[in-house]
């Protein structure tokens, strides 16, 4: 059953990727994704894989020859952080469109200006509309196991997409954390070898990313949203697959503490754990704090969004990216559009925090949960303890 | 190959018909009805590539003409494996297609064959958006080719000035305006870029001369390595040209010396077509193109001192430029 190691969570990304014997690599470096392309290469120069590792000359290439190789019907890695991934954002709904099972480990950060390169979700969020499958890990362990899902959920027949997994830069790509890592046998008996479609290859002749005109582009787009709103059952399946293979659980939306809550935070990345000490210091102050971490970004789960709020009065969506002139960060739009039509939904409050690595401690949970609990929120959102 | 189309044009036509079943195969991938215009110089070259690269090839293509006009979905002009992705990448998929298949070929799942990822472009997508990709690709030593097809200028935009655009040359981004009379610098050489990248093989081709390109086509097929050809093609529409000028054009832009044919390989300059020792002047090249018809003598004669020029350092090289091989040998013995 694996075995338990202490491991950089950015070389343990790179090792659950050889876990399934990834064919290409093509990786540019970027800081704090660096660790990822740099292990990823030592697997594939060691000889532990049998892949070809690409050292292209940027990340618009990167995401462009791991696209070809992918056409090839070669499994195929990439990963990428912050500018890089917007580098990369003309390629990104093309990948998807061309339904190339692609999988992008992002070590997220902050994007330029000013330059910074420390955590935030600002690099992924614009990015949220190219028909990408997006999880997001809390921590070390929960990047292993995604990234082997990763495969195996993209490549299933029924969905052909993308999957990006995302991890927060430094927060969890530079830290020493226990993993279990899986061992060979278990993630072969997990991930079946990719069969593709279609494939460029000249025993059997196909044309692909053909021109579409007015009269079939629309449908390209709906067959797209189809295909990534259903694979939500295929990802539900694996994950329930993956528990009873693994004995470690995941769902959409996981709850922490919500059974009496009347208040709830709302995390993506790894400051849920952070978060969960919080909401049981406020627990042992007699408020009743609960917590919401969302782990499937896209597909959005709608449904299991509207179980887990029931009951709570309020919803404390905190945002590690903005939405400049909009309505919110991009969490907290999303979430309060879903719960829109639904009739007893709870008042839903905004935080934007921990941008370009700003510290989100413990307190600042707390804080954000009791100021929120007072009603005390003029605007729609936030920008929380920032000066000026 | 010597250039008898020049000294006896009749003759060349009757020894095309006698020798052409064996020079060119019959085989076609690329179909007919496509939707390029009459008279377009890099549909004809593409099919010609075809011809020499047969079955076992697979195409990445960037955004332009030729992606436009073959590729109307559901149609495809297509018989062989085909991908397009976007403007400025077909180097670096063309590059991914190669190491995936590389991939999948060493672990046994897909037939034991060796199957050419080629990667082509216009000379937008390859000269100026795909600069990149394509020193990437070229540097990494992959076993793939890359064809640039240069019409001189944006012709899927319309005709808009690129870094291949002729100096003077009129387009809709370098007008010859009241002021200034079209694009005021000389065109990029890129061939020699790819020199600069120490590649096995670089060559310089024209629609024109269908079985020059296709014997570099074959050469650089075979070669394992990366290699990359530059081929001249006329553009109509583009050029403010008719379109049954499309070979002649060709013929002319070599005999004037304005793109001489020739190949560099392992580092050693070769021409490959002969040109008229007294070259036709650029005035014959010219004249028949609405892109040129603003030029003044004075003009024409600043192209005509450029590309002599132009021609007699690629002559220095011609005999003097000698092949890695060679540069070898004395320090062996």
């Amino acid at each position: 059953m694996g075995k338990r190691v202490g491991m950089e969570v950015a070389i343990a990304s790179a090792e659950a990727a050889a876990l399934c014997r990834f064919e290409v690599a093509a990786v540019y470096p970027i800081t704090p994704q660096s660790h990822v392309a740099e292990h990823l290469s030592d697997i594939v120069n060691d000889g532990r894989v049998d892949a070809s590792f690409m050292t292209v000359e940027s990340e618009h290439s990167a995401l462009s020859a791991a696209v070809g190789s992918s056409a090839t019907g070669a499994r195929t890695v990439t990963a990428t952080s912050s500018q890089g991934l917007l580098f990369m954002s003309e390629v990104l709904p093309i990948a998807s469109a061309m339904r190339l099972p692609i999988v992008m480990i992002i070590a997220n950060r902050a994007v330029s200006g000013p330059i910074n390169i420390w955590n935030d979700h600002s690099d992924i969020m614009p990015m949220r509309d190219t028909g990408w499958i997006s999880l997001f890990a809390e921590n070390g362990q929960e990047v292993v196991d995604m990234t082997i899902q990763a495969f195996r959920i993209g490549e299933d027949r029924r969905v052909m997409l993308p999957v990006n997994v995302n991890m927060d830069g430094f927060q969890l790509t530079h830290m020493v954390e226990p993993i279990n890592m899986p061992d060979q046998e278990e993630v072969d008996r997990f991930l079946p070898p990719y069969v593709p479609y279609a494939t460029l290859h000249p025993d059997r002749v196909v044309s692909m990313g053909t021109l579409g005109m007015p009269e079939i582009y629309a449908e390209a787009q709906k067959s797209k949203d189809v295909a990534i709103v259903n694979s939500i059952h295929v990802i539900r399946e694996v994950w329930k697959e993956w528990e009873a293979q693994f004995g470690r659980k995941y769902e959409p939306i996981q709850s922490y503490r919500t059974e009496d809550a009347e208040i709830a935070l709302v995390t993506m990345g790894s400051m849920g754990e952070t978060a969960e000490v919080g909401v049981d210091e406020l627990r042992k102050q007699g408020v009743k704090a609960g917590l919401l971490k969302i782990r499937l970004w896209r597909p959005f789960p709608f449904d299991e969004l509207k179980k887990a709020v029931k009951g709570i009065k309020v919803l404390a969506v905190t945002d590690r990216a903005c939405s400049f002139g909009g309505p919110g960060g991009p969490v907290f739009s999303e979430i309060r559009s879903a719960l829109y039509d639904v009739p007893k939904r709870p008042k839903i409050v905004n935080y934007i925090i921990g941008l370009g690595g700003r510290d989100v401690q413990v307190e600042d949970f707390t804080a954000m949960v009791l100021r929120a609990a007072k009603g005390k929120l003029s605007e729609p959102y936030e920008f929380y303890g920032v000066r000026g | 190959m010597m250039n008898t189309a020049m000294k006896n044009p009749k003759n060349m036509i009757e020894n095309f018909e006698l020798y052409a079943p064996k020079l060119v195969s019959k085989e076609e991938f690329f179909s007919p009805g496509h939707r390029a215009c009459q008279g377009c110089g890099e549909a004809l070259a593409i099919r010609l590539m075809l011809k020499a690269l047969g079955k076992d090839t697979v195409i990445t293509n960037a955004t332009g003409c030729m992606e436009v006009i073959s590729s109307l979905y559901p149609t495809t002009a297509w018989n062989v494996p085909w991908i397009h992705v976007a403007f400025p990448n077909s180097a670096s998929v063309g590059s991914g297609v190669e190491a995936g298949l590389a991939a999948l070929r060493r672990k046994g799942k897909i037939a034991d064959r060796r199957v050419k990822s080629v990667a082509i472009g216009g000379d937008g997508g390859t000269m100026d958006i795909g600069f990149q990709a394509l020193s990437g690709a070229m540097e990494r030593g992959h076993d793939m080719l890359y064809v640039c097809f240069d019409n001189e200028a944006y012709m899927n935009t319309g005709i808009q000035r690129s870094s291949g655009t002729p100096f003077l040359a009129s387009t809709t981004t370098a007008p010859a305006g009241k002021k200034i009379p079209g694009n005021q610098v000389w065109k990029k050489n890129l061939a020699e870029i790819m020199v600069a990248h120490n590649v096995p093989y670089v060559a310089t081709a024209c629609q024109s001369y269908p079985i020059d390109f296709m014997n570099k086509v074959k050469k650089a097929r075979k070669l394992k390595g990366p290699s990359y050809i530059h081929c001249f093609v006329t553009c109509p529409t583009g050029w403010r040209s008719p379109s049954e000028t499309c070979i002649q054009l060709g013929r002319l832009a070599l005999e004037t010396g304005i793109f001489p044919l020739y190949e560099v390989e392992d580092g050693k300059y070769r021409m490959t077509v002969e040109v008229p020792e007294k070259r036709r002047p650029v005035q014959d090249y010219l004249k028949g193109q609405g892109r040129f018809r603003h030029l003044t003598p004075d003009q024409i004669q600043t192209i005509q001192e450029r590309v002599d020029i132009e021609w007699e350092t690629l002559m220095i090289k011609v005999r003097n430029s000698k092949s890695k091989e060679e540069l070898r040998a004395p320090r062996a013995k």
